[in-house]
């Protein structure tokens, strides 16, 4: 049974189309502010209900709010995806044609890489090898800058990283694309990338730092939860925010 | 076109081929809206109707019907000669989400709107450029934020109808001057931007007489 969609909702749904993606303590402060604004009766605890209200009017126009959790913080986030373009071409109408390739290769170092991200300068080096238009040092250095403050990727000390958002929008697309390469965490089964990965050959699970760290708490001798090794990497702390989980909507 | 040929056009495409269409028209325009370009009737013909132009209007109606049931906007014809479009967020009470005052370049073409009703519908360049000068934003300097202001304000606020931007006649050299655009005068209540100067002020907005009997008229109109 589909329920009616009301003001709350749309109001909802516009301050998820211009953000992006949002995470989940701003959505329940969007949920919150969204009913109060038009009398709505408003639940707390009904964030997920509430969207699905507003999926089941999406789906026909092939988009859908998606909730999924980043590498990087643990936290969970929402995000408005576009079923109809599961891939990179859904970037096409902010970016010329040799910023997408980047944009592939980009996600191919990712991918490949152990430890889920791509340093600056071998994404620098797959620039002069672009197929559609080569682009000078400073132009992949504006394009990158592009692609992180459109969040689509982090950068960290020079190194960037898949965002959640770009995970959550485009992880039909990467299981299609990279099938085996592609790798699901043990504890959460989202696509993992940044993680810490099993040492036993045959077995190699990986777990996402965050997960890591909200598995191992409290224990003192860490093994593999899939083949019982000794877990010999180093154990994340749990972030603050992770715990606390309070982001004002302000920050947006 | 009679409406026994419309409706035998009607008969070649299935349900499901018209449900993906407005789809696709939908998904069209909100591209477009999110950059604010105004789009074109003639580029929805072209780039997304292609060979369901014989069925246009349908498509349309419910395109339409989709904006204000599921998006809560309205898809508003700002030219009927040109047949070009915007979307007008139909939410009351709020700030309209476009508009919202987290929104850095949001702030600065509130500022910017806030000049030009003040001194009466327009305001010379150079006096725009003065005032936004006092807080802090430079045409002539790279901004942390917005990068080249000049080219924000005169180029981007102005394709996307916020802002008019012309010649005045007979200036040697030439000087230009700021008025509000279309989609600001669609968009933005005009009283809650007086209540905004008068609270920088920590004033009365009745206490701008002009400006507030303005206000009020374009307030009934709408
Ligand atoms: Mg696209
Ligand atoms: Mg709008
Ligand atoms: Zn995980
Ligand atoms: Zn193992």
């Amino acid at each position: 049974m589909s329920r009616p969609m009301g003001d709350s909702h749309r109001r909802f749904l516009q301050s998820m189309m211009s953000n992006g993606i949002i995470g989940a303590s701003q959505a329940k402060a969007l949920h919150k502010h969204c009913c109060e604004t038009h009398g709505a009766h408003y639940a707390h605890d009904r964030l997920d209900e509430f969207i699905d209200v507003i999926n089941t009017q999406l789906q026909p126009m092939f988009m859908n709010i998606r909730k999924g959790m980043s590498e990087e913080d643990g936290l969970q986030y929402y995000a408005l995806v576009n079923m109809a373009e599961t891939d990179v071409t859904r970037m096409a109408s902010d970016y010329a044609d040799n910023e997408l390739e980047l944009f592939r290769k980009t996600m191919d170092l990712i991918v490949d890489s152990e430890s889920g991200s791509a340093s600056s300068t071998d994404i620098l080096n797959c620039a002069d090898s672009l197929q559609t238009k080569k682009l000078k040092k400073k132009e992949t250095e504006h394009v990158l800058n592009k692609f992180v403050q459109d969040k689509w990727l982090n950068e960290k000390h020079g190194e960037y990283t898949l965002s959640v958002r770009c995970i959550i929008e485009m992880e039909q697309y990467m299981r299609v694309i990279y099938q085996d390469l592609i790798k699901v965490c043990h504890v959460c089964h989202n696509i993992a990338l940044q993680c810490q990965i099993c040492e036993n050959p045959r077995c190699g699970i990986k777990m996402h730092l965050p997960c890591v760290a909200r598995y191992f708490k409290g224990r003192s001798e860490p093994h593999c939860p899939a083949c019982n090794d000794f877990w010999p990497h180093e154990i994340p702390e749990i972030l603050r925010s992770q715990s606390q989980g309070s982001q004002s909507l302000s920050s947006s | 076109m009679t409406s026994s040929q419309v409706q035998r056009a009607r008969e070649n495409f299935s349900s499901v081929q018209i449900d993906r269409k407005v789809a696709e028209v939908v998904q069209f325009i909100l591209v477009k809206d999110q950059k604010k370009i105004p789009v074109r009737r003639a580029d929805i013909v072209k780039h997304v109707m292609k060979e369901y132009k014989v069925i246009y209007s349908e498509v349309m109606n419910r395109v339409r019907r989709t904006f204000e049931q599921v998006f809560g906007l309205k898809l508003e014809e700002i030219d009927t000669k040109n047949h070009i479009y915007i979307l007008i967020n139909k939410l009351e009470a709020g700030e309209t989400v476009s508009m919202c005052p987290g929104n850095p370049k949001s702030g600065l073409l509130f500022v910017i709107l806030s000049i030009i009703f003040m001194k009466g519908g327009v305001a010379k360049e150079n006096l725009v450029w003065n005032t936004l000068k006092k807080l802090r934003v430079d045409s002539g300097e790279k901004h942390d934020e917005f990068s080249d202001v000049k080219k924000l304000v005169t180029d981007e606020f102005v394709r996307q109808k916020y802002l008019e931007y012309v010649k005045i006649p007979h200036t040697e050299p030439v000087e230009f001057e700021f008025r509000w655009g279309l989609r600001a005068d669609i968009e933005l209540s005009k009283l809650k931007l007086l209540e905004f100067v008068a609270e920088l002020h920590d004033q009365d907005p009745q206490s701008w007489t002009q400006q507030f009997r303005e206000a009020s008229a374009s307030e009934s109109r709408t």
